[in-house]
């Protein structure tokens, strides 16, 4: 089974956002499939998947002419893709056998649905994957990862002849990503051409043994093993990426003080005191604890005992807006669902905090607020024609970035980030990590991230939570990522 | 860069279409608007008249002002069923108030504006503290006010020497200030309601637009979750919403008592549908393609306009909701079939 892309080219409107793909996908080959943001992958995607149809050029699936009009005729060829968001690809008010089932629902058969029918081959689905959950369990009350596992499972059940993967780890702990790799190298071995697309060189590292990027619409390389990863970093950028190590920063005073809090119900109590002036980055898998301290440090979550002292007064924040009253600013781990407000331009998702501080007895001064924004739009590098660009034309890198400049409007005791390069490109990715340390003074910085990579970027000192316990502490100066990933990976 | 402002796997947009689309968006109801004008006033002169303008004026003032109420609902992200069944309650109360109890106008006034405030709050609380769905909660309120209402009288009509349950006759009126409301036309031309209604018009549009307060209910309407933790009290400024569309309605209901004159239980049975849709047209206005006020307020303009000139050409009255019905079909059909998808 193969697919060969031959001069895809892909219009909207005047901008040309693919110009004349060639690809061959061949069975029994993961190909990694690297570009920034914008550079075209998801459009790409979409071709072959269906959504949209190329401006021109032709594609062949097994040798056979392969113009699909509609997703479902993608699938039906044979062409499964994960997309990236998870929630489009499960329906979060059933359970999982439902989940898993509805393609056969929606294929026709029998009026009435009897779960008992179904309920081997759903299990068996969930074997594929190595997945244990219930059947009964409902979707939302699942986390992410699992989500994304159930959508995986189903995407598999198709009996793939061509398997695409859209950053399909970018919720998933180490275990359950390896798990999947598992069975891609299976799939891999039955001879289906997988595309991978990711921007965790870990993944790629594991199980690429190809790498296509892309550039600005563009291939701009295409390596076969043995890989040379730094070339194909500086193919997709343009330009290679200087080491990111930076000195330590002595710390400060104690900004938070964090004695005896239990992070998760039942666990050993937490104490960590978090200093002006230090980038401190807490890694540990899905599932550690790491959202849920920052849910509580920023009034989302009540904590069940502990003290919380911030410069030295009580802390006990109920309601983020007491968090934000008090410095304490954190941006959430789900961007789109936590930090943008898809309705408001570049400049009010800026200034929403801080709306007190743009305005004259109540009514909102636009003036001072576009020069805010057009103040980050500089400082950060932010891809935007100007301050009142529609937020939903912005990249996920760039929407980073913004919300990113959100938090640095005001002056700022504590800033949380939860999961901040999640699904940003590498060059944003560092864009953000200078903006974070160039800023740093005068607070404290608190990064919380699955990814070891990310959090050396940035970090003067590194914390391992496992289960909601400090497992260990490591100054960016000496470490051993050895040591990291063994504490990370403990079970407690 | 341009194919990152571009990127159409955020957008979905194409481009050379979206121009003329983007046109026909903004300006598609105003062109409507306009040529409906124009299309009158050659056919019937006396369409464009002061007299008729201001006639126009006052019969859309009292649902446009409900539907300033609804647009603040809309904003959050919620919707009002309540409107109606609060303008009628309204009614209901300052007629109590003045003919059973014999009250003044400053206290049947005060005892309206006190019941908007209580169901708005009250709409707040069920959707805000028990988490019942907006629609639900306030189809709920309406239900249960279009029954009480009816209570106090048993079920009848409030005039001067009804006689009561308890066998007693009310001996109170309608006082003239009260009645004033009404009827007095500023310079002999203006009714109250239509200052009343430019004057809503008006702070609303000021309150959602220009100030942060309504900003961030902008905000929570987009995207609650992103409201709050931005550190908006979405909860306070959710339950602010409703009573504002609650004194709003009051506020109707009083101008409504006003203008009848008596305490009709039939009054105000259109009213809420009249309001809905005249938010929603608004959404059209200026492909806005969200709740604003003076989408509102144009919205109700467009359909008393159409219907009052509608009549003025010997249309049937018995028309009058289909018309309605169709514009605002057709209003919704800008909104969100025309404009540009966002996912």
């Amino acid at each position: 089974m193969s697919l060969e892309l031959k001069a895809i080219t892909k219009r909207f409107g005047p901008s040309e956002v693919l110009r004349g793909i060639d690809l061959a996908l061949v069975p029994g080959s993961v190909t990694a499939f690297m570009g920034a943001n914008g550079a075209g992958k998801s459009t790409l995607v979409r071709i072959i998947a269906g959504v949209h149809t190329a401006t021109a050029g032709s594609m062949r699936l097994d040798g056979r002419t392969f113009a699909p009009t509609s997703p479902s005729d993608a699938l039906r060829a044979g062409v499964v893709v994960v997309h990236q968001i998870i929630n489009e690809n499960v329906v979060l008010t059933m359970d999982v056998l439902e989940n898993l089932m509805i393609d056969r629902l929606c294929a026709g058969g029998a009026p009435f649905f009897r779960r008992a029918a179904h309920r081997d081959a759903a299990q068996a689905m969930l074997d594929r994957i190595g997945l244990d959950v219930s059947l009964t369990a409902e979707l939302g009350d699942l986390p992410p990862a699992d989500r994304q596992m159930v959508a995986i499972a189903r995407a598999l059940a198709h009996d793939p002849k061509l398997l695409i993967l859209d950053e399909p780890t970018s919720a998933l702990s180490d275990t359950e990503a390896e798990r999947l790799f598992t069975v891609i190298e299976g799939l891999r071995d039955q001879g289906v051409p997988i595309l991978y697309i990711s921007h965790r060189m870990g993944d790629i590292r594991r199980l690429a043994d190809r790498i296509v990027t892309l550039r600005d619409g563009r291939i701009t390389g295409d390596f076969v093993v043995p890989l040379d990863y730094d070339a194909a970093v500086r193919a997709m950028l343009g330009m290679a990426l200087d080491d990111a190590a930076h000195a330590r920063v002595p710390a400060g005073d104690p900004v938070l003080r964090i004695e005896g809090l239990p992070v998760l119900r039942g666990t050993a109590p937490l104490n960590l005191t978090l200093h002006e002036g230090e980038v401190t980055a807490i890694v540990g898998l899905v599932g550690a604890g790491k959202t849920e301290l920052a849910e509580t440090l920023y009034g989302q979550r009540r904590a069940t005992g502990g003290r919380l002292t911030l410069d030295g007064a009580p802390y006990a924040p109920v309601h983020p807006s007491d968090a934000v009253g008090r410095g304490v600013f954190m941006a959430a781990e789900d961007r789109s669902g936590g930090s943008i407000v898809p309705d408001f331009d570049l400049s009010r998702n800026v200034t929403l905090p801080f709306l007190g501080a743009f305005s004259g007895l109540g009514l909102v001064r636009r003036g001072r607020e576009r020069a805010r924004a057009a103040e980050a739009i500089e400082g950060l590098g932010i891809v935007a024609q100007g301050p009142d660009d529609p937020i939903a034309a912005l990249s996920g890198g760039n929407q980073q970035k913004v919300v990113l400049a959100r938090w640095l409007t005001a002056p700022c005791r504590l800033l949380m980030l939860d999961e901040p390069f999640q699904g940003v490109d590498i060059a944003a990715r560092r864009d953000i990590g200078h903006a974070l340390r160039a800023t740093a003074g005068g607070r404290a910085t608190l990064i919380l991230c699955a990814d070891l990579d990310e959090a050396l970027e940035v970090a003067d000192r590194i914390i391992v939570l496992s289960h909601g316990a400090v497992v260990g502490e490591h100054s960016i100066g000496d470490l051993s990522r050895a040591a990291i990933v063994q504490q990370m990976s403990s079970a407690a | 860069m341009s194919d990152t402002a571009t990127s159409p796997s955020r957008t979905g947009a194409a481009k050379p279409k979206a121009d003329l689309r983007a046109l026909a968006v903004r300006w598609g109801l105003i062109v409507l608007l306009v040529a409906m004008i124009a299309y009158f006033a050659s056919a019937e002169p006396a369409f464009l008249s002061v007299r008729n303008l201001v006639i126009v004026l006052q019969s859309v003032s009292i649902v446009a002002i409900l539907a300033l109420g609804v647009t603040c609902t809309l904003v959050v992200g919620g919707f009002d069923l309540s409107i109606g069944s609060v303008a009628a309650s309204a009614l209901m109360a300052a007629s109590y108030v003045m003919v059973v109890w014999e009250g003044g106008t400053l206290m049947a006034i005060a005892a309206c504006l006190a019941l908007g405030l209580a169901v708005g709050m009250v709409n707040g609380l069920l959707i805000v503290k028990l988490r019942v769905p907006d629609l639900l909660a306030t189809l709920g309120t309406m239900f249960l006010l279009l029954g009480l209402q009816l209570i106090p009288t048993a079920g009848r009509s409030i005039a001067t020497g009804m006689s009561l349950p308890d066998g007693t006759t009310a001996e109170g009126r309608f006082t003239a200030e009260f009645l004033a409301l009404g009827r007095y036309r500023v310079w002999d031309t203006v009714p109250i309601s239509v200052l009343v209604m430019l004057a809503l018009a008006v702070a609303i549009t000021i309150f959602l637009t220009f100030t942060r307060w309504g900003r961030v209910m902008y905000a929570i309407g987009s995207n609650p979750q992103a409201a709050r933790l931005a550190g908006a009290n979405v909860e306070r400024y959710k339950i602010a919403a409703y009573m504002i569309s609650g004194v709003c309605a009051s506020i109707g209901g009083i101008l409504l008592a006003a203008r009848v004159g008596r305490g009709d239980v039939s009054s105000g049975n259109s009213l809420l549908l009249d309001a809905v849709a005249a938010a929603l047209i608004g959404f059209a206005v200026f492909g806005a393609g969200k709740p604003n006020a003076i989408g509102t307020a144009i919205g109700a303009l467009f359909v008393g306009l159409l219907l009052n000139g509608l009549t003025m050409m010997n249309a049937p009255y018995y028309t009058q909701d289909a018309i309605k019905g169709a514009v605002l079909v057709a209003a919704l059909m800008f909104t969100f079939g025309l404009s540009v998808r966002k996912c």
